[in-house]
């Protein structure tokens, strides 16, 4: 196609040459063609970091969470050098610092704010819902949240404890039942989350001026979205690692009315979110699905109903989903082909990807798996020996494998051995 | 255990098919009611786990079954133990000492606190030392605890250099040679083993007693 006789588009304040729009889609065809299961012109690449910028341009992981330049600049370069297929949304993922700080949010520590300038945000696991209150969740969603969950996770919203109870409130009723708001506690907490949004509208400003300057340059976002298995979001965000656990055994049923409730409200609200960010990739991290977690039995009667629910809906909707499914899968993958073909991007962490290639490989695309230890510990020729052994055995039989580290880009890899892993994949895959 | 009565084999069937709502009151009946002495009770519990650790071993059982186990475990020494007086009978000869923590920057603790269960359940005496352990504490408890093997547990990729730390500082401080390292967490493989001069790795908690078992001289 000849591009030098199109005009030249505005993408925001950025101007995208006929070039950049050609390699844009070139680099955006290739990855749906991958999940479409159609053969690609070469290997597409993804890049996926969380404080990685930070090793590459030199700044710490605290700069990267707190200054929104700083970050624009150290990802912006990361993308100019590597030319991946498609990005993750980097700053979404990591310029938290501010909205955290003013949110009072507790169930992370993060750079600067409980762990040290040059390590990652860590997750605190805990019970932020108790097994007795099931009921309360599956009665009343909203009114948990607002009053039990919300406080429990953030200080800004700690005043919403002393919010009315809604679901009742009518007529004179109402008139009067609204009189905890002007409660000193609840004002304050309205102040603070006022003060919270107004942060992460600004970060939110800096994630599409960044994605504005990618675009124009010829650099597709690989996902818009995010979302969340239904048994990850109760285990992870509500019941904690091992009440979860426990809950198999001591409340199965009311887990499972949980998940069937959490999975309706999590589809309508990826669908949701994906149509505003316009790309139809739902990235979805997947914890609790490895093979070392739960029995086979209890994954088909507790994990999977759910979550292929959540991602049939996704499809209807014309998205696109992509779960990653983290450490080792092996498994699961009979019990988790069961999805259409060709809809799917299914990202490995552990799992064997040849393994999964021989499974899945004529339902959906794959996406991974270069180890974490090689990458941070080895020398670039292990990582060209690695992508070399994925091209030959997955990509070169066909498979639609989209390269990437087993959870993207190590915090601390080396930067030469995310030159050798691009440099090593155009070498072997076109 | 071959000694059992009826009601002593129902208890241990119990609690190791997973049936708390049997297994508790039952336990309760026997410490409370019928003055059972606790160090009997306690024994069936630990043939219970036992079975716990062999069908984990074997692959029916997983994780939610050891945190339940060690759940029912928790509740019933918590009645047992005030209960138990001089002369009930002597504690059972552990195995070896284990120092476990997770090493410094690191923050995660599911995996290791399931280790430290199946560790304690298969006859080791555990130390665990908490979370984001820096290299001079874990030097201090191994001068006063003397383990003859040490885990370092760590989720993130930080950990790897972490672990190196922290053995290098072993071997500085003349204790290398002292004890075993075994190091465990999501990411840890042979590539890890090597770059961090560990002596084993292990991907689950049986792993980690086999290891234990090994350089204790332990028999299985």
């Amino acid at each position: 196609m000849n591009t030098m006789s199109q005009p030249s588009t505005m993408i925001g304040p950025y101007t995208q040459t006929p070039e950049a729009k050609a390699a844009y889609d070139a680099r955006w065809e290739r990855i749906m063609a991958c999940v479409r299961l159609e053969q690609p012109d070469r290997m597409p690449v993804g890049l996926h970091t969380f404080f990685w910028p930070a090793t590459y341009g030199g700044i710490t992981f605290k700069e990267l969470m707190y200054d929104y330049d700083k970050a624009k600049k150290v990802c912006f370069d990361a993308v100019m050098e590597f030319e991946p297929d498609g990005v993750f949304p980097l700053l979404l993922g990591t310029s938290l610092g501010r909205s955290l700080e003013k949110l009072e949010f507790k169930q992370l520590q993060w750079p600067g704010h409980g762990v040290g300038d040059m390590q990652p945000f860590q997750y605190l696991d805990r019970e932020y819902m108790k097994a007795e209150e099931y009921d309360d969740f599956l009665f009343d969603p909203t009114g948990f949240y607002l009053q039990k969950y919300l406080p429990r996770v953030a200080g800004a919203f700690e005043g919403f404890d002393k919010l009315p109870s809604f679901p009742g409130l009518h007529y004179f009723r109402l008139v009067n039942g609204i009189r905890p708001f002007a409660l000193p506690e609840v004002r304050a907490s309205f102040d603070k989350i006022v003060a919270a949004a107004e942060e992460v509208n600004v970060m939110f400003g800096h994630h599409l001026d960044w994605t504005q300057k990618i675009n124009a340059a010829g650099f597709p976002l690989f996902n818009g979205g995010n979302s969340i298995a239904p048994y990850d979001f109760i285990a992870d965000y509500f019941r904690g690692a091992t009440g979860m656990m426990k809950d198999l055994y001591r409340h199965k049923d009311k887990l499972k009315l949980v998940l069937d409730k959490a999975a309706v409200f999590i589809s309508k609200m990826t669908i949701a979110n994906a149509r505003a960010a316009g790309n139809p990739v739902v990235f979805i991290p997947i914890h609790w699905a490895p093979d070392a977690f739960m029995s086979p039995k209890q994954f088909e009667e507790f994990w999977w109903p759910s979550f292929r629910r959540l991602m049939m809906e996704l499809i209807e909707a014309d998205l696109i989903p992509m779960p990653m499914w983290e450490s080792d899968c092996t498994k699961r993958l009979e019990v988790i082909k069961d999805i259409p073909a060709g809809k799917c991007i299914y990202w490995f962490e552990r799992t064997d990807m040849v393994k999964a290639f021989e499974v899945l490989g004529d339902r959906v695309a794959l996406r991974g798996n270069l180890s974490p230890s090689m990458l941070t510990t080895g020398t670039p020729a292990d990582v060209d020996a690695a992508v070399k052994h994925l091209v030959d055995n997955v990509w070169n039989k066909g498979g639609k494998l989209i390269l990437d580290g087993a959870f993207g880009i190590p915090d601390e890899t080396p930067v030469d051995n995310v030159r050798a892993m691009f440099g090593a994949a155009r070498k072997y895959a076109g | 255990m071959n000694d059992m009565n009826e009601e002593e084999s129902q208890l241990v069937e119990w609690l190791a098919d997973m049936n708390e709502d049997d297994a508790l009151p039952l336990a309760k009946r026997m410490l409370l009611e019928d003055g059972k002495n606790p160090m009997r009770v306690l024994d069936l519990c630990r043939a219970a786990m036992d079975i716990v650790g062999k069908r984990f071993e074997e692959g029916e059982y997983f994780l939610p079954e050891l945190v339940l186990a060690g759940e029912m475990l928790d509740i019933i020494g918590s009645i047992a133990k005030p209960l138990i007086k001089q002369g009930d009978g002597e504690e059972v000869k552990k195995l070896g000492k284990v120092l476990i923590g997770t090493v410094h920057g690191d923050l995660h603790d599911i995996g290791k606190n399931i280790v430290s269960f199946m560790l304690d359940i298969n006859g080791f005496e555990v130390k665990d030392i908490g979370i984001d352990v820096p290299v001079k504490t874990f030097i201090a408890e191994i001068e006063a605890y003397q383990p003859d093997v040490v885990g370092l547990s760590g989720f993130l990729t930080l950990a790897f250099d972490s672990m190196k730390e922290t053995i290098a500082a072993f071997d500085q401080a003349g204790l290398r040679d002292k004890f075993k390292i075994m190091i465990g967490g999501g990411q840890i493989d042979e590539t890890v083993r090597n770059y961090t001069g560990a002596d084993a790795f292990g991907v689950n908690a049986v792993e980690a007693v086999n290891l234990c078992r090994g350089w204790t001289g332990a028999a299985a």
